[in-house]
């Protein structure tokens, strides 16, 4: 691996941007590994980051069925946050926001984290006392969230309508260490670092099916480019987590909707900090490009076709018009799908599965993006360890069984 | 936006309808013998088939009636609706005439997952079982 610095950048830039090499190899499947990872978003290839830096393999792959941060790596808002409502969740959003925080230094690769700040808004007196109820238990658990009043969060985004609409502004919740990341360079970051690691990144390989030993053990996957055998299977397929999962046999509690996004033509910097308003439904932020980076919301039914209906987006840009009235003539560039799966409580699984030697990573819904590198680092735990680190101990497949929901959809209601 | 094509009123654009999830899923005769696991499968484990998928849909904002429907998860295309209670066309390929409590789909890989929509969920679901939550 070349690393990159100041020198090294400016040196090329005087050749003339000659003798760069590719940031990871294209690799060709070996026969056998000590793990594999199905899926090569930032979920799984930052796992497999971690099972070779704090665990000692070395003998890993990921398989990923098209390019690696094509899937909904590439396809969300890139928002980051901690600000969730129960003790667990907080842990493990927290986990990953730390990792944030050391990100581009970690790997050796700028991610573009940028801690703007990301503001939620309440429009109602029911939203008010929710939000407070967040912030009260985000600082009991050491995650950092401020309430600020509606004059307040003007000055934090002085582009916000509080007054005259539909559900004026009543407050906000604020969460300074909140931001935003390059969510491509996440993907190649991460692989080009467990590259260098030894890590067999390989494209083009779509997971077809998962040979078991007469011990119901993992031994194998079938795969578009043959059959690669090993005892550890981690799948980290977001959307798709059911289909592999039934190659195995099993069934999850998750459902695949489509999620979309939209972006605006690139414009002069306006857009200061992330606003989000779960009440009228927008989420909203401004790349380093220029292009105003909108979320919509899912769709009604579960698809797998990474597209969903315009009245989708309507409905977040009819918010967006009232909350920013200054962007009512913006032209929208392109809006995408992505799939995304669901779980009944909103929380992820990432866990040992009954099947021995799988272990599944899933259930992100519509917020996976921003727990990508703590997400990676407890499922490297759980794959290498064969039991879950504490971060990620609650987040079971037996709790709907047991009872021990943690219940973020009835605490935010709508997506994350 | 879809076009969906009610049995009671015909075809309406697809904000006229909420979504009712899957199909066939069937609440057993008798609640109080099922174990933690039966519910748990009756509750939360769906078969999110990338395939042709049994589901439900209301008719909201037309004649209010539940009603279900086969479409193909891959392309959002509707093979079929049908009335709640009547057993599941025989369209699509695989699997799909294996009528009630069955929900096998198109996909390649067959429909082996366990839980309710294997027939092995609560109360093994009968067709009467069916019909009262279809």
């Amino acid at each position: 691996m070349q690393p990159f610095s100041g020198l090294s950048l400016l040196r090329r830039g005087l050749s003339g941007q000659r003798g760069w090499q590719p940031q990871w190899r294209r690799a060709e499947p070996k026969a056998s590994y000590d793990a594999i990872i199905v899926g090569g978003g930032g979920h799984g290839l930052g796992a497999s980051y971690y099972l070779a830096k704090e665990h000692g393999l070395r003998n890993i792959a990921v398989l990923e069925k098209g390019w690696i941060g094509g899937g909904n790596t590439g396809r969300n808002t890139t928002i980051i946050r901690s600000n969730y409502l129960f003790a667990e969740s907080a842990a493990l959003y927290d986990h990953a926001l730390k990792l944030w925080e050391t990100l581009s230094q970690e790997l050796n690769y700028n991610v573009m984290f940028s801690q703007r700040g990301v503001m939620m808004l309440a429009h109602t007196v029911h939203d008010v006392h929710t939000s407070k109820r967040h912030v009260h238990a985000n600082r009991a658990a050491g995650v950092d969230n401020e309430w600020l009043t509606p004059a307040e969060a003007k000055a934090f985004c002085p582009v916000l309508n509080i007054g005259d609409i539909r559900y004026p502004v009543l407050g906000a919740a604020l969460q300074r260490r909140g931001g935003t990341a390059r969510h491509d360079a996440v993907a190649w970051g991460y692989a080009r670092a467990a590259d260098s690691l030894g890590v067999d990144i390989i494209e083009n390989c779509e997971v077809t099916g998962i040979r078991r030993d007469s011990n119901g053990a993992v031994e194998a996957v079938e795969t578009t480019r043959g059959v690669i055998r090993s005892p550890k299977i981690g799948v980290s397929a977001a959307g798709h987590t059911s289909v592999i999962m039934k190659m195995a046999g099993l069934q999850l509690p998750l459902e695949s909707f489509p999620l979309q996004a939209l972006v605006s033509e690139p414009v002069k910097p306006i857009f200061p900090c992330v606003v989000m308003s779960n009440t009228v439904h927008a989420y909203i932020s401004q790349s380093d490009k220029g292009e105003l980076v909108i979320g919509a919301g899912t769709d009604a039914y579960t698809s797998y076709t990474q597209r969903g209906g315009l009245h989708i987006d309507n409905h977040a840009l009819e918010a967006i018009c009232e909350l920013f009235p200054m962007f009512r003539r913006m032209r929208m560039l392109r809006n995408w799908g992505g799939i995304v799966d669901v779980t009944p409580d909103r929380s992820p699984i990432i866990a040992k599965t009954p099947v021995p030697g799988l272990y599944v990573n899933c259930g992100w819904g519509t917020g996976g993006f921003k727990a990508t590198p703590g997400s990676a680092h407890v499922f490297a735990h759980t794959i290498a360890r064969d039991e879950p680190h504490p971060i990620n101990a609650p987040f079971t497949i037996e709790r709907f069984r047991d009872g021990h929901l943690i219940d973020e959809a009835a605490a935010a209601a709508v997506a994350h | 936006m879809l076009l969906i094509e009610c049995p009671y009123c015909g075809k309406r654009p697809e904000l006229e309808f909420s979504h009712g999830g899957q199909a066939h899923v069937a609440r057993a005769k008798n609640p109080a013998d099922l174990s933690a696991q039966d519910w748990t499968d009756f509750l939360y484990m769906r078969s999110n088939i990338k395939g042709v998928h049994a589901e439900r849909w209301r008719h909201i904002h037309g004649c209010g009636r539940y009603f279900n429907a086969l479409r193909d998860t891959t392309t959002d295309h509707f093979l079929a609706t049908y009335k709640a209670g009547e057993p599941r066309p025989a369209v699509g390929s695989g699997g799909a005439g294996s009528g009630i409590g069955g929900g096998a789909g198109s996909h390649p890989s067959g429909d082996t997952g366990v839980g309710a929509d294997s027939g092995g969920g609560p109360g093994q679901a009968s067709a009467g079982d069916s019909q009262a939550r279809s």
